[in-house]
């Protein structure tokens, strides 16, 4: 591990992976982690197995019920909306135990969204490599772990290596700076980072968070951050470990405990991005004037802060990114240069891998405190753990929820995807998940992403409004 | 895996930005463990009307489109979601190449274990196929050739593409991945055992 010269976190834990060089541009990679789903991770077991193969190192791999199982308080083993579920559930419930896989069932008080367990759990650490059938995986990256969704032959690959082929990618460094003011969140940082960038503004790259404002947030703030470097075709996204990161994984039930947790540490530390260490491409944005974000296209790089009107798509570069614009509002029934805010919605959804821990929920309750959800919009919360679930009913969100007129459902993915459920079927949503692409959470729905506090105010102004003025 | 050299045939333009891979295949359509079944539901969402018949403006629905073997689109084409339903929803369909400015870059991986070339080729150089598809109205054939790194038309215009030289032999040969890989079982067992003393919390849990 010696260094002849100055190294960013990325270029230290890339480095500590190489097994082999396969060509000028790729490397075969350890795997110290894969984690595998019900959706994707059936696939790939499946696959695995009429290959006639065996997981070569079935301590390294988790698996978790999460994609497809019901949200519904009650839920049976294999209860599902979608109609491939319960088979899938079962297959993948079958294959873990076969192969004396870590396993988290649907009943589990482990259970959980993957991306919200991993880090939970320490199943994922500083400086992992972790891969997991699912492009939210970057989410991990809040930890400091190297961590990216992969394909089901990806995995299917690793289940019989523990090795993965990958490209190098180039790095970037986003600089976020300031101090966010009250009412602005992790969640509206990464959505002006897009809106910035673009959607295609992170492909080829690894992006590492920095700054002062990344520093300040806690961890929960931090994995939101990383969630959403897909968003802009970032595969990787983290924020180098610091003293935060250690005391969140202290004594979680996969970190290590005693001197390995100190020998552990003592290495974790040396992989910060050296002071003199250069990035192929920095950004800065400016924390300090930074307000809350709420998209009204179906990319996630149409996006403006709360108080803007609505852009005209004639100011695009091109005539192709014209007619994007052009689509998203024809598809999301809104108009050019009409403000955002003051929009009326049909749904407020808190839930999914970007946004529903319990910094999330708490900041949801203090608007709900008290108030009511208007009549007439539908208001769900899925919590992103099991674990998180109990805290928040230990502190007694649950019934600030209830009492505001939320449904509190068990954890999973829940409402992000739509998997037949059509409860959201030519609907505007305010929702706290990753994707508003075109009938991504139903036939037709109308997605605009936002912070817990956006969603929670807009479900009581029955419109997309700013959580500031409730506060 | 299924091998690929070189393909000629019908080149569909369907020049829209950030074409997800909830477009090329919606969650709706991803059940089941099995490895096919999925080409049917392609661009569910825009290549069929509400009643489940097949919209006839979609590109896709109209000949010779009907059978295209390489697809041109624009930036970032297959971001979004890691499903490998969505190279397989287009290779089941038959297409062969994918020609894009940019592309997802799990997609990218995706395509080349499932038969298909991502190309990355400068939008300009994608536009003039789009104008010769268009002005013959799909009757201009495209060939990509994975060997050469070439995409070329039948009226004599060539652009050269670059690979990743272990996805390109792979997909050239179609090998597999997981045989090439475990044939180097020593040096991964050494790096381990290294690994191991220094990393022991990856391993011990």
């Amino acid at each position: 591990m010696s260094t002849d010269k100055a190294k960013t976190f990325f270029d230290k834990v890339w480095r500590d992976h190489v097994i082999s060089k396969l060509d000028e541009e790729s490397d075969l990679l350890q795997i110290d982690r894969l984690v595998l789903h019900e959706l994707s991770g059936s696939q790939a077991l499946r696959a695995l197995e009429e290959a006639g193969r065996t997981p070569i190192s079935r301590n390294q791999v988790f698996t978790v019920i999460e994609h497809l199982i019901s949200t519904q308080p009650g839920r049976g083993p294999c209860d599902s909306v979608s109609t491939s579920g319960p088979v899938m559930i079962q297959t993948t419930r079958d294959a873990s135990k076969k192969y004396g896989l870590h396993f988290i069932d649907y009943d589990d008080p482990r259970q959980g969204i993957a991306h919200v367990v991993a880090p939970e759990l320490g199943i994922a650490f500083p400086g992992a490599t972790l891969v997991c059938c699912d492009s939210h995986t970057s989410t991990i990256g809040g930890v400091g772990a190297l961590a990216w969704g992969i394909g089901a032959s990806e995995a299917e690959h690793v289940l019989a290596t523990q090795t993965l082929a990958q490209t190098k990618p180039k790095t970037m460094r986003v600089n976020f700076e300031g101090t966010l003011k009250p009412g602005v969140y992790a969640k509206d940082m990464i959505l002006a980072l897009i809106g910035t960038i673009g959607a295609q503004g992170g492909i080829g790259y690894a992006t590492e968070y920095a700054g002062s404002a990344v520093r300040d947030l806690p961890i929960d703030g931090r994995l939101t951050l990383c969630n959403m470097s897909i968003e802009f075709s970032c595969k990787y996204g983290f924020v180098a470990p610091d003293e935060k990161t250690f005391e969140y994984l202290k004594d979680a039930e996969f970190s290590p405990k005693g001197d390995a947790w100190k020998k552990a540490i003592d290495y974790w530390r040396t992989l910060r991005t050296d002071d003199a260490a250069v990035f192929d491409k920095e950004i800065t944005i400016d924390c300090n004037t930074l307000e809350p974000q709420v998209t009204w296209g179906i990319s996630p790089q149409q996006v403006g802060s709360i108080g803007a009107a609505v852009p005209s798509p004639g100011q695009a570069a091109d005539k192709e990114a014209n007619a994007l614009g052009e689509r998203a509002l024809t598809y999301m029934k809104l108009h050019a240069d009409e403000p955002i805010r003051g929009t009326p919605i049909d749904v407020a959804y808190i839930g999914s891998c970007t946004n529903a821990r319990l910094t999330d929920l708490r900041a949801a309750a203090q608007i709900l405190k008290g108030r009511k959800v208007k009549a007439g919009i539908q208001a769900i919360c899925v919590p992103g753990s099991s674990p998180v679930k109990r805290a928040a009913e230990a502190e007694g969100i649950d019934k600030i929820f209830k009492d505001a007129g939320f449904e509190w459902h068990e954890s999973a993915c829940g409402f992000c995807g739509h998997i037949g459920d059509n409860r959201f079927a030519d609907l505007r949503v305010i929702s706290t998940t990753n994707r508003n692409f075109e009938s991504r959470q139903g036939p037709k729905t109308r997605t605009h992403l936002a912070s817990p506090a956006t969603v929670a105010a807009s479900a009581i102004m029955g419109c997309i409004a700013d959580a500031r003025e409730l506060s | 895996m299924e091998a690929l050299q070189r393909v000629t045939g019908v080149a569909a333009p369907f020049m829209r930005i950030n074409i997800d891979t909830d477009q090329i295949i919606p969650a709706l359509f991803l059940g089941g463990t099995d490895a096919k079944g999925y080409g049917a539901h392609l661009f569910h969402g825009w290549r069929f009307l509400a009643n489940g018949s097949p919209n006839p403006e979609f590109i896709l629905n109209q000949s010779p489109f009907n059978r295209s073997q390489i697809l041109l689109a624009d930036r970032n084409f297959g971001c979004g979601s890691s499903r490998e339903r969505a190279p397989k929803a287009l290779r089941e369909f038959g297409f062969r190449a994918v020609i894009a400015p940019s592309f997802g870059g799990i997609f990218f991986n995706n395509c080349y274990r499932n038969g298909i070339v991502p190309v990355e080729l400068p939008i300009e150089q994608i536009k003039e196929l789009v104008s010769e598809v268009e002005a013959s109205s799909g009757q201009e054939q495209i060939t990509v050739d994975l060997e050469e790194l070439s995409v070329s038309t039948g009226s004599g215009k060539r652009f050269s593409f670059t690979a990743p030289p272990a996805l390109r032999e792979m997909l050239l040969q179609g090998l597999d991945e997981i045989s090439l890989t475990l044939s180097k079982s020593e040096s991964i067992e050494r790096f381990r055992t290294t690994d191991r003393a220094n990393r022991p919390w990856a391993y011990s849990i």
